[in-house]
């Protein structure tokens, strides 16, 4: 029996999608152990554990403890360590998970650093196996796949996103508050402001559909293509190459490769990107791959399940049309 | 200002990959070496700000003799001294690691301690606040932008959709996104110059390894693609393959 704690992460006093996917692993962890309990710790301003404690008992949280304070509004980097890693100490917790976002990346090293113990970072599956926990890290950007095994408690592993499907195992959580085991007004790293980037509604990260441009549509202004078709998608975020990004043709934050976003869309529509390992490292874990490239030799041809060889500027109009059909039931 | 830069020499397995005999590693036969991608973001950073206000880059780098290349490397691109922290292997745990760097970094008087955000063989990300931990510092993790001013600073930090701008004081631990400032390519007088620079190289204080590497695998094929046809007129096809098939529309 083993119970597991995890963090769930709220952003403007909402739950991250993310969160749901690590209570769900928790919850299998903690069945497969013999029925330990999951608790979810959630951080923001009064008021964000009640909103929350709903959707997380719905995916299996059996006690969601709030540490709620007006200086908790944004992400305070070692307010949330010092309590999270306090948690874990005196909760008699087998393990802690997180998600491996841009929150989760900066979080999990602090706790276990805190606790003296080792991260698995980034993991696509895991599993508690005796005194061990056992896991899966992709490694050399995706072009193998290690197991690792990570001894000591709490076992702390973070938890790529979309990497676990979020879901549900009812339950009907308590709520506990409980106060943050140092004042984020004395944090010496402090949010200043959030800053708005582009106007995209969905994120790269959880949008269902990506359509991603690159050099094969040989000028900014062509982009206009590649967001018409993500629009016809209606749930489909727009992604680039690091050739483009570096360009100046998209902004660097649409980077989808090895050193920009890694994603895993139900669908990856790829248009006039020939296919360098460092892009396909970001998009190789897609559900079903789209590509549009004029050069049937192009490497992306050989991890897309549908591909068409011509020319993007006529094709990409004529796919646009077709989902926009095919959507409203034409 | 003073700064240290800790770097990491990975395999380049662009050229060639293949897992070792031993099922857990990769096949060293043929590989070529070179710094890390992020780590190459992050020396740039130090050499712009110490061009800027004056001061000196250092460069640390854990791993076997190999790793000199990698410090010269950095040499070249300006980096004043270099540090090895000799160990046979590197280990894949990184609060191991950053058990040794600590130790390295602990009395070195830096203004700034610079990480890529994340190394690019085994991409971990744990060891940057991991040191800042052991060192009591303040840390700022995967900034895509810095700006300092008055004993502090500011930074930009990419979330998913959004950003954050943090501030902190200086002593600080960052570790460095890409975005930030593109790595200068070896100057030839600075290629000349690495070749006269010494590097310092010590025992390697490793923390204890948890997290062990028991196997690794090629990921799984995906199954053939197809080309479904040339030119718009095959875009019906398609769109009833996603339809139909695929089932994603």
């Amino acid at each position: 029996m083993a119970n597991v704690l995890v963090v769930a992460e709220t952003r403007g006093g909402e739950l991250r999608s993310v969160a749901l996917e690590v209570v769900t692993a928790a919850r299998k962890a903690a069945d497969a152990s013999g029925g330990g309990e999951v608790h979810a710790l959630v951080f923001g301003a009064p008021g964000t554990g009640a909103a929350v404690q709903d959707s997380l008992g719905r995916h299996g949280a059996d006690l969601v403890v709030a540490v709620e304070s007006a200086g908790l509004e944004h992400y305070d980097a070692e307010s949330l360590a010092a309590t999270t890693a306090e948690r874990l100490r005196s909760g008699g917790y087998r393990a802690g998970f997180f998600a491996a976002s841009a929150q989760g990346r900066d979080l999990a090293p602090r706790v276990a650093a805190a606790l003296g113990v080792s991260l698995a970072s980034d993991v696509t599956a895991l599993e508690l196996s005796g005194d061990a926990l056992v896991v899966q890290h992709p490694v050399y950007v995706g072009k193998a796949i290690a197991t690792l095994r990570l001894t000591g408690t709490p076992a702390l592993a973070s938890i790529r996103p979309g990497a676990v499907t979020a879901a549900e195992a009812a339950r009907t959580p308590r709520l506990e508050t409980a106060p943050p085991a140092s004042d984020p007004a004395s944090s010496r790293v402090r949010v200043r402001e959030m800053l708005a980037r582009g106007d995209a509604k969905l994120d790269l990260g959880e949008a269902p559909v990506i359509v991603a441009g690159g050099r094969g549509l040989r000028a900014a202004e062509n982009f206009r293509l590649v967001e018409e078709l993500a629009a016809a998608f209606g749930n489909a975020a727009v992604g680039a190459t690091r050739a483009v990004t570096d360009d100046g043709w998209r902004p660097a934050t649409d980077q989808i490769g090895q050193t920009g976003r890694m994603v895993n869309p139900n669908l990856y529509v790829a248009v006039g990107i020939s296919g360098a390992i460092q892009h396909l490292a970001g998009m190789r874990t897609s559900g079903t791959i789209v590509a549009i490239n004029r050069d049937k030799d192009a490497p992306i041809f050989k991890l897309a399940d549908y591909g068409i060889v011509g020319d993007l500027f006529e094709i990409v109009p004529r796919l646009t049309e077709e989902i926009r059909k095919a959507r409203s039931g034409g | 200002m003073k700064i240290a830069v800790c770097i990491k020499r990975v395999p380049d397995t662009e050229m060639r990959f293949a897992i070792a005999g031993d099922g857990k590693s990769l096949d060293q036969a043929g590989l070529k070496y070179d710094i890390s991608d992020f780590d190459g973001y992050a020396v740039e950073v130090a050499l712009r700000l110490t061009e800027k206000d004056g001061g000196e880059v250092a460069v640390i780098c854990l791993g076997p003799d190999g790793v000199q290349e990698t410090i010269r490397k950095a040499f070249s691109m300006g980096a004043a001294r270099g540090v090895q922290l000799k160990a046979d292997t590197v280990p894949f745990d990184g609060s191991a690691i950053a058990h040794a760097l600590a130790a390295e970094l602990r009395d070195g008087g830096y203004d700034l301690i610079l990480f890529g955000r994340q190394s690019a063989d085994a991409g971990n990300g744990t060891v940057g606040p991991m040191t800042a931990h052991l060192l009591g510092l303040p840390c700022v993790t995967a900034i895509s932008h810095l700006e300092l001013a008055d004993g502090r600073g500011t930074a930009h930090r990419e979330l998913e959709g959004s950003a954050e701008s943090v501030e902190f004081p200086i002593p600080a631990v960052l570790t460095i996104d890409e975005g930030i400032a593109r790595p200068r390519l070896p100057s030839l007088k600075g290629i000349m110059a690495a070749k006269k620079k010494t590097i310092d190289v010590r025992p390697a204080q490793l923390g204890e390894e948890r997290l062990t590497v028991q196997s690794m695998a090629l990921p799984p094929e995906r199954a053939a693609g197809r080309i479904v046809g040339e030119g718009p007129d095959a875009v019906p096809e398609l769109v009833r393959l996603l339809k139909t098939e695929a089932k994603v529309l």
